[in-house]
């Protein structure tokens, strides 16, 4: 099934770091944009290449780890093939965001605490507002905004991601085409 | 194509008149529009008019013979509710939940028989008059579109298009024509506040980094639109990119900047890349670069995305995330227009700001003043979301009474299934996390900056969330207060402690644990919050919470004495029990019953075990002849 995303393994990581960090020139003040650019890549943030980037801007880890923890888009932990973001915005939650929250995490056994399943497939969360308030309730599955759903459609799109997974040689050709998976 | 040609063309009417007689049809391709297939709409109109014959153009240019259709994509219109939108101009047709399978027909009846697809146009919920356009649809004929005119009709990702229209032609007249104080003048003239909350006088603040003595000055647009429930910045990037680009470099010429910068909400993936495009388009066209039309000054412009921190809306704390920081705020004075980003004068607009001012520039600042109010001029864009008919984006000038956006322009409120429901209102929350509620009595308050204030609510961004009485408003205060509580960047104590504190009060009354001290321990808890916080987000956090004590201050004392929920929202109030008389003991409760908590004999009324009930409502969804009750 799906592999964890290792953090380093091999100089070959740090590579991708380092073309990054050569991007944005090691500029301090370029500490946001490059641990975006490093989340692209790796999904997450692993500490591993946190404490690369401390030493290679020449600030101390504590900085980084503060930025990395400060800003609600960085994940300290990585998170599962399919990320699943139910929108809790006010129109969404006046709307009924909440079952739909509810039921995703009944189905996929995910919590508050730990939002990922153990299968590394699906990661459950909730994002203050995706500005698409016309179509609330929202969620966002892989970048692909679903409007006006209902805790039963909710669940019957986790199981079409099931079954895609289940069948390999479909996974390909329906992937959506937003941000690459893990290519090594 | 020349730049600086096709400026001094556009608006001599040569560029424009040609254009105007391009039969267009325009496919919506905001964030709403798209989520519902926007683009397959578009690729299918593409495939479809190439098949009829029709001649088709997918780009505006100057060679335009005027016999073709022109196909386009737009920003967002905001009618997301009833997307995928297409129009059809100058035909004046607006369709309305256009499918792929729909636009055979529009094409064969519509643009080649000049025909209405009756089933695609908009049926007004509250007369269920089917509504061929815009100017016939309450929706839009009630709007004053100002900023938002451009945005459903421009191409977004087409600098000529904007350029034809008029586009960039405010920035030559301040770049070439305008000195910085002329320029600052005709703003604080034309008495434009800030959109993004505070309402402060964008020319006197223009004014203050003008007067800095600074070989370095900044520009920076706020696109960091945090408040959830408000999408207007979204929509406008989204729309017309090159309007806040056009805004940025009017502010920096007034100011004497040369570096720009957009902050991006990083929720917003379609926005920061139109954004992007945008700039890159007006660098490629030598709008941007190191020779502003022509008189040597240089203008740069960068995008840069947020990592979302809701403080960051703040201009201290954003200065401070665009440094490599922590997105945390500082004491003021000094103002960022005195020592901002990297310590030179900085100037941070809201987005909706910075799009009103190449218009102020071309009618002048006495058209911009004789529409709204006169402490209040111009219109503003409300995000118009919950309970209403009509979602969406809504521009109307100052001084517009709620009743005007909620009935007439919302088309009434609705109940949770969405059908009309007369007498429904219960409740508008304005201007999200900082903001208050206002209630049937407010209805008829012109909205405007002062008014609002003096009612306990503010302008805020221009988040309107209705409610209908099913809401009800302990909770809703409480969503609010989760918000700022997890959004506090943790610098003032009283921020930090007193909103979790706030948080707790809350849930005892939520749940039932609350007496007659809590409420009163609120508001003193609130009124500290206000005084002890540095930035916006701490004076503002502990507004939901008061305004909707000083407003529903019933509902709350229903929780706290009789511990009751009037909503039946409150799970932990709600005592759930099956009516003796009417229970047939058809046996559909205990199935649905995820505890085992009823029990009952077969045609016998059954009963709730209260210690084993989770109050899950399973029960009550399931009983076909509403005999449980209480819940």
């Amino acid at each position: 099934m799906a592999t964890t995303p290792i953090a380093v393994d091999g100089a070959g990581r740090f590579e991708k770091v380092v073309s990054i960090l050569d991007r944005y020139a090691r500029r301090p003040s370029g500490l946001i944009p490059i641990l975006q650019a490093i989340q692209h890549e790796y999904l997450y943030l692993p500490e591993e290449v946190l404490t690369y980037v401390a030493t290679s801007l020449d600030i101390p880890p504590a900085r980084v780890f503060g930025v990395a923890t400060f800003y609600a888009h960085f994940a300290l932990e990585p998170k599962g093939k399919h990320v699943i973001r139910i929108c809790d915005g006010t129109a969404c939650h006046v709307k009924q965001s909440l079952p739909v929250l509810n039921a995703l995490r009944e189905k996929l056994g995910t919590t508050e605490k730990s939002k990922t399943t153990p299968d590394m497939l699906f990661t459950v969360e909730t994002v203050a507002c995706l500005g698409a308030c016309g179509l609330a309730p929202v969620i966002v599955i892989d970048e692909q905004v679903y409007g006006q759903i209902t805790p039963d459609r909710a669940v019957a799109l986790v199981d079409e991601i099931k079954a895609m997974e289940a069948s390999p040689a479909t996974v390909t050709a329906s992937e959506q085409p937003s941000g690459e998976e893990c290519h090594e | 194509m020349n730049n600086t040609e096709a400026l001094s063309t556009t608006g001599k009417g040569t560029g424009i008149s040609t254009h105007a007689q391009v039969r267009r049809v325009i496919i919506c391709a905001g964030t709403g529009c798209m989520a519902n297939g926007a683009m397959k709409v578009y690729e299918q109109f593409k495939r479809e008019i190439a098949g009829s014959g029709l001649r088709v153009i997918l780009e505006l240019r100057a060679e335009a013979a005027g016999d073709e259709i022109r196909l386009s994509k737009s920003g967002c219109q905001g009618f997301c509710q009833m997307g995928p939108l297409v129009s059809v101009v100058p035909d004046g047709i607006l369709y309305t939940k256009v499918r792929s399978e729909d636009v055979a027909d529009i094409v064969q009846q519509t643009l080649a028989g000049g025909q209405v697809v009756e089933r695609l146009l908009y049926k007004d919920p509250s007369t269920r008059k089917s509504c061929r356009g815009l100017e016939d649809n309450p929706f839009y004929a009630l709007q004053n579109r100002l900023v938002l005119s451009e945005c459903g009709f421009l191409d977004p990702e087409d600098i000529h298009e904007y350029m034809l229209h008029g586009g960039y032609r405010a920035a030559r007249k301040a770049f070439v024509e305008m000195s910085p104080e002329e320029i600052c003048k005709t703003i604080t003239d034309s008495g434009l506040r800030g959109r993004g909350g505070g309402g402060f006088p964008t020319g006197r603040k223009w004014d203050a980094a003008r007067v800095q003595n600074s070989a370095k000055k900044y520009i920076i647009c706020n696109g960091d639109e945090g408040d959830p429930g408000a999408f207007m910045n979204r929509s406008v990037m989204e729309g017309n990119p090159h309007s806040v680009i056009e805004g940025m470099m009017i502010a920096a010429r007034a100011i004497g900047a040369n570096e720009m910068l957009v902050y991006v909400r990083a929720e917003y993936p379609l926005a920061v890349e139109r954004m992007r495009n945008a700039v890159a388009d007006a660098e490629r066209e030598g709008i941007l670069g190191k020779d502003v039309f022509g008189t040597g000054l240089a203008v740069k412009c960068e995008v840069m995305e947020g990592a979302g921190a809701f403080v960051c809306g703040e201009e201290t704390a954003m200065i401070a995330s665009i440094e490599g920081q922590r997105g945390m705020p500082r004491p003021k004075p000094p103002f960022p227009a005195q020592s901002g980003l990297w310590g030179k004068p900085t100037i941070i607009n809201n987005v909706e700001t910075l799009a009103h001012v190449s218009r102020i520039l071309n009618v002048g600042s006495e058209v911009f003043k004789s529409i709204g109010t006169k402490d209040s001029p111009g219109t503003k864009t409300f995000a118009l979301t919950g309970h209403v008919a009509n979602t969406g984006l809504v521009e109307v000038p100052f001084g517009t009474p709620l009743r005007e956006i909620v009935y007439n322009i919302g088309g009434g409120v609705t109940d949770d299934a969405g059908k009309i429901w007369k007498n429904g209102f219960k409740a508008v929350q304005i201007g999200g996390p900082s903001g208050g509620c206002l209630t049937e009595d407010h209805l008829d308050l012109p909205l405007a900056y002062e008014s609002l204030r003096s009612v306990g609510a503010m302008v805020g961004s221009g988040g309107l969330v209705a409610m209908n009485q099913g809401t009800c408003m302990v909770s809703i205060a409480r969503f609010f207060m989760e918000f700022t509580q997890r959004e506090s960047c943790g610098k003032c104590v009283l921020c930090r402690e007193g909103t979790r504190q706030l948080l707790a009060l809350l849930d005892d009354v939520i749940e039932g644990r609350a007496d007659a001290g809590t409420l009163d321990l609120l508001e003193k808890l609130g009124h500290s919050v206000q005084i002890g916080s540095l930035c916006g987000l701490g004076k503002t956090a502990p507004n939901p919470v008061l305004s909707t004590m000083r407003y529903f201050r019933k509902e709350y004392e229903e929780h706290v004495f009789e511990k009751r929920c009037r909503t039946g929202r409150c799970k932990a109030l709600l005592s759930p029990e099956i009516n003796q008389v009417k229970c047939k003991g058809c046996g559909l409760c205990i199935k649905a019953c995820p505890t085992g908590a009823i029990t009952g004999e077969k045609k016998q009324p059954h009963h709730i075990n209260p210690e084993l009930c989770i109050k899950c409502g399973a029960c009550a969804t399931a009983c076909k002849i509403h005999a449980v009750e209480g819940i």
